[in-house]
């Protein structure tokens, strides 16, 4: 599960999807999230007090606006980890597809060499 | 394709499977070897091992030191527990970044596969704030959640609704 029922609640809506995928290019106001939706402001205004609520959007206070901002703490960091996680393999393995190539003679492991501790 | 698989299971676990055209011994030994490990347990391009310490026997210590040239580090230490030559490899680690992670429970396994070798790696999933502290290494520079990464995560994460 990639997020918490709350989070996966409140994207349950796609105009709520949709004003997030906006809030992702930067920072916006309620006039400008309301612009391209045929919607009022204080509709928009209740869809923000969801997002803000699920902890994915949070707002300032700029003069007599209130811009808001993308929060991505608010989804789960579970996907991104694995994204870096199975770059980092990946690059790993193939390093060792090249070292394997050549390793022809096996050293018993008894005769490791270790290195000395730190100081 | 990548002959790399990475999948979850449940949510305590990390299962990891790759396939490599060398024998078992062989892949082992790159686990092992301290000379080998500090080829190629690297992460991102440009990154290098500089202290690669692992000792192969049971409580024998792992200590392996990152660092990307920049400034940016962090190492890992851990203790191994079982030792199966050419089969199986059983260790404990954590990572310093700098405050250490929860211990890793972490086995390692070689079956011949063809004639090549099957390895299984089954490690514990992180918590969240793990999953932070290690997505602030650096080691994530670059994969940053970008607009085009954001909306296919909406994507994919509503694809099955």
């Amino acid at each position: 599960m990639l997020a918490s029922d709350a989070t996966f609640a409140a994207l349950a809506d796609p105009t709520r999807r949709a004003i997030l995928t906006r809030l992702a290019r930067g920072e916006a106001t309620v006039t400008e999230l309301a612009a391209p939706f045929d919607m009022s402001q204080p509709a928009v205004s209740r869809h923000l007090k969801v997002l803000e609520a699920a902890g994915l959007i949070s707002r300032r206070i700029v003069g007599s606006t209130r811009p808001c901002r993308l929060e991505m703490g608010g989804l789960d960091n579970l996907e991104e980890w694995l994204a870096v996680m199975r770059a980092t393999f990946e690059a790993n393995y193939r390093r060792l597809d090249s070292l394997l190539a050549t390793m022809h003679s096996p050293i018993p492991p008894h005769t490791h060499p270790y290195k000395d501790p730190l100081p | 394709m990548s002959p790399l698989t990475l999948t979850t299971e449940g949510d305590r676990f990390v299962v990891v499977t790759r396939h490599f055209d060398a024998p078992p011994k062989h892949v082992y030994r790159a686990h092992v070897e301290p000379e080998v490990i500090a080829q190629w347990i690297l992460g991102p391009d440009g990154w290098s091992m500089p202290v690669c310490i692992n000792e192969a026997r049971p409580g024998g210590r792992i200590r392996y030191e990152w660092t990307d040239g920049n400034g940016n580090g962090f190492y890992l230490t851990g203790e191994f527990i079982e030792l199966v030559p050419f089969t199986k490899l059983v260790h404990i680690e954590r990572m310093h970044l700098p405050d250490p992670t929860p211990d890793n429970h972490i086995v390692t396994t070689f079956e011949k596969d063809g004639e090549g070798t099957l390895l299984t790696m089954r490690m514990t999933l992180p918590d969240t704030a793990t999953r932070e502290a290690m997505l602030a290494t650096g080691m994530a520079d670059g994969m940053e959640m970008s607009y085009e990464r954001f909306e296919r995560l909406l994507a994919e994460m509503f694809a099955a609704k």
